[in-house]
């Protein structure tokens, strides 16, 4: 007999050592998330996919999956938090859509129009961020980044290399890379790494390769980011 | 430097755990990290530049650029403010003649704030070079200004200035039972370990530190843990603003502390023990380590101790500024020489802590009332207090009172018999357990110091009716947002967004719904934060919200929409551009309706 949790009252199967996470999208259920990937160590740190867990918030990307746990995930109250969430992301940073490249493969746009976020609600930050197009192929806009750490769990997990930290504390919090010069061209990191492929929204680009998608045939301009994730994480988790 | 940092490193033979004592050492030489220190220390250490560059920019006490010779830092805690911070700070930047947050031209002397220093009792406080300045007058400052300006060393100081007082008011079981160092092993080898273990059970003794986690189920735990090393941290990094109780028990009473770390190693088999010291206590440093010493002469520490075959050392690692690592998971990774990030739990600390070793993590007054049961037995402890809170508590009691000071208080004594003890009139209100605790107001004084009812680390502020509630809760929501440490998004954004919403109400630019845009902001830091930092960094408003909703109401403008800016204040760099400062010059904010 196969150990089971419940999520919004439906009986999921899970394995020892797997996370609530990893057992709903299994089971084909999505919990809205940014700063997790399949494969690698969870973070926990973006706080869209905390659930309750018999009455009790808890990440679902770092949580461990117990007998007799019932979860509560598409709820009303959590979907408003998750959204006011994903607000702040947005303020904290400068985050203009239209004139972004990423516009329609970007994972926080979609889990904004997911949550069906209309504003920005809170007032905007409007911090001060550089650009660091230093690199032949790859191009570093701080103002996008969200501090998910997928560029630097992807470099250090998966490249083998140690490209990318976070660093400050607070809301001055940011990213920085790995070089005397503190610029990404004099890096060990190349385009076909994972971490360059990574990001989640438009912080991390590829250059020389923008708009050869247009606009209006992107990954979410036809799909929700739930089955989107779903179909990609459930293969990527069966590898 | 070169040299300096070879050997500093090689002689010490520091490991990638010891990055925060490297970078220390280097702050003090230099007063800041120069980028080639940054490249040596990564190679001689093995570890990322990015994870030396991260560690610098986390923590408060180390920097990129050039501080003064003379590093002056004045405590900006609410304590401090009520004790004259503002007027010091105004004196010292005419005196010394540097800007608050600047260095001097010169680059002999910088000035900044700091979170609170731990001198609650005897401020306005502060730190010069690390080392605590109590009770700052203008003669002091005279004096301290005319050393610097002399370019004198620290140690030729004269050390009235650095004399911090105990100030002990009300003793009870603990402080009235001091232990012969070794009394307490001696009794629980003789007694057995598993009975002294027992002795704890039945003592009810929960952690001081606040959460009141009861002690002898986490050494249990921490015991039954399969490992071939577990791990004893003591935590020392009190930065609760107004909480000076640690600082008083490792000043006067740290062999009983080290006793019951060491007590705590024998009974759950641990053989590396830590003393997490903040850093503004750099002041005990050379004491504690002296004491250690002493320990080590009459074998209750180091190899073979009291002739038994347990082996055991306490080694103290010093902070370097930040609030977070009060956070016992945030603790061991500031240890481990990183970031102070909490970590994701569980694994808790009991079973995967310092470096993944099954570790127990207790305040310093825990450790303390551990080794006071050794010897005297747990029903001993257990007749005091109240049924779920056994035995006393140390408050740190400090504000508006007569008797500013210490104080050991049986758990369920009343608000209201404190504050006829301690001299306080006129009471307007009472922060318990700090800005993450409760602030309660004067018609609640029937209400007891207890885990089921105000439960405290020690941190007892005491407000007067001279006072502004929206200064004291403008002044911790600050501090949250400063000492946040920015791993989740609720905590980092969201302080930094209480901030801002508070701030603007204070200030006059709020409008209606900006009180409630305010509570539901409170409410998402409050349920969503990864730690207890954001849990409870709203608790400054939420509770003053709850007992004042008038005080915000009040602070409102009759309008129905305030812009978040301040449009006349934006058109500043046109009119100097312009050159005109005329009525046509300026805007109002909305017509006033």
């Amino acid at each position: 007999m196969a150990k089971t949790i419940t999520i919004d009252g439906l009986s999921i199967p899970f394995e020892d050592g797997q996370t609530i996470m990893q057992a709903a999208s299994d089971a084909g259920v999505y919990i809205p998330h940014l700063c997790h990937h399949p494969e690698f160590t969870p973070h926990g740190s973006c706080k869209l996919c905390t659930v309750k867990v018999n009455g009790r918030n808890c990440s679902a990307c770092t949580f461990p999956a117990m007998e007799g746990q019932e979860v509560i995930n598409n709820a009303k109250d959590l979907n408003a938090d998750r959204q006011k969430i994903t607000q702040m992301l947005f303020v904290e940073g400068n985050h203009f859509c239209p004139s972004c490249e990423k516009t329609g493969n970007c994972q926080l746009q979609a889990v904004a129009y997911h949550l069906n976020m209309l504003d920005d609600h809170f007032p905007l930050f409007y911090q001060h961020r550089e650009l660091d197009a230093s690199h032949t192929d790859i191009l570093i806009d701080h103002n996008r980044c969200i501090f998910c750490t997928l560029c630097v769990r992807a470099s250090h997990e998966h490249d083998g290399k140690e490209v990318f930290a976070i660093s400050g504390r607070g809301i001055n919090k940011h990213l920085i890379v790995n070089s005397e010069s503190g610029l990404l061209k004099d890096t060990n990191m190349t385009a076909s790494d994972k971490a360059a492929h990574i990001c989640p929204t438009g912080a991390i680009l590829i250059k020389h390769t923008a708009y050869q998608v247009p606009i209006g045939e992107r990954i979410y301009d036809h799909q929700q980011i739930d089955q989107v994730s779903l179909n990609s994480e459930q293969v990527d988790h069966d590898k | 430097m070169q040299k300096f940092i070879q050997d500093l490193i090689t002689i010490n033979r520091y490991q990638a755990t010891d990055l925060l004592a490297v970078l220390r050492a280097v702050q003090t030489q230099y007063h800041y990290i120069p980028k080639a220190a940054i490249e040596q220390i990564a190679t001689l250490m093995a570890i990322p530049r990015t994870q030396v560059i991260g560690v610098i920019e986390f923590y408060s006490f180390f920097h990129l650029t050039p501080r003064g010779q003379y590093e002056l830092l004045i405590s900006d805690s609410i304590t401090d403010h009520m004790l004259g911070k503002h007027e010091m700070t105004a004196y010292i930047e005419e005196v010394l003649q540097v800007k608050l947050g600047e260095v001097r031209t010169d680059g002999l002397v910088s000035f900044d704030n700091t979170s609170c220093t731990g001198l609650c009792d005897q401020g306005p406080a502060a730190l010069i070079n690390g080392y605590a300045l109590p009770h700052l007058t203008p003669p002091k400052i005279d004096q301290i200004a005319d050393l610097i300006n002399q370019k004198r060393p620290l140690d030729e100081w004269p050390q009235e200035l650095f004399e911090v007082k105990d100030n002990v008011l009300k003793t009870g079981i603990l402080l009235d039972h001091s232990l012969q160092p070794g009394e307490a092993l001696h009794s629980s080898f003789k007694r057995g370990l598993k009975e002294t273990l027992k002795e704890l059970d039945i003592s009810g003794l929960r952690g001081r530190g606040g959460a009141g986690f009861k002690t002898a189920t986490k050494w249990q735990f921490c015991a039954e843990e399969q490992a071939a090393e577990r791990i004893v941290v003591c935590n020392a990094d009190e930065g609760e603003p107004g909480t000076f109780k640690d600082r008083v028990l490792l000043n006067s009473h740290a062999h009983q502390v080290f006793e019951g770390m060491t007590l705590c190693a024998a009974i759950i088999g641990a053989q590396q023990g830590f003393l997490y010291l903040r850093g503004e206590y750099l002041h005990l440093y050379d004491k504690l380590n002296a004491i250690l010493n002493e320990r080590r002469q009459l074998s209750l520490l180091g190899s073979n101790i009291i002739g038994s075959d347990f082996n055991f050392d306490i080694e103290i690692c010093l902070g370097a500024g930040a609030y977070i690592c009060g956070e016992e998971s945030a603790l061991i990774e500031s240890l481990e020489g990183k970031m102070g990030v909490p970590r994701n739990r569980p694994p808790y600390p009991v079973t995967h802590g310092y470096l993944g070793k099954p570790t127990v993590v207790n305040n310093v007054e825990t450790y303390m009332a551990t080794a006071t049961i050794a010897v005297n037995g747990g029903e001993w402890f257990a007749a005091v207090g109240t049924e779920k809170s056994k035995g006393t508590k140390i408050l740190s009691i400090c504000g508006d009172c007569d008797k500013p000071g210490i104080y050991e208080v049986a758990f369920g004594i009343t608000i209201q018999s404190i504050v006829d003890e301690c001299g306080a009139h006129d009471v307007l209100g009472i922060q318990i357990g700090g800005p993450s605790g409760t602030f309660i107001s004067n018609t609640e004084f029937a209400r007891k110091i207890a885990f089921e009812d105000l439960a405290t680390g020690g941190s007892f502020i005491i407000f007067n009716n001279t006072r502004n509630i929206l200064d004291i809760v403008n002044n911790f929501t600050h501090f949250f947002a400063h000492e946040s440490c920015g791993f989740c998004t609720p905590c980092r954004v969201g302080t930094s967004l209480l901030k801002n919403q508070l701030d603007k109400i204070v200030n006059g630019h709020g409008s209606a719904g900006d009180v409630v845009a305010l509570e539901e902001l409170c409410q998402l830091v409050k349920t969503q934060s990864h730690c207890g930092l954001g849990q409870t960094a709203a608790n400054p408003i939420l509770t003053t919200l709850e007992r004042y909703p008038e005080l915000y109401q009040a602070q409102l403008k009759k309008i129905s929409y305030e812009p978040g800016f301040d449009l006349d204040a934006a058109l500043e760099t046109a009119r100097r551009l312009a050159n005109r400062d005329d009525a046509a010059a300026h805007l109002t904010q909305v017509e006033e309706g």
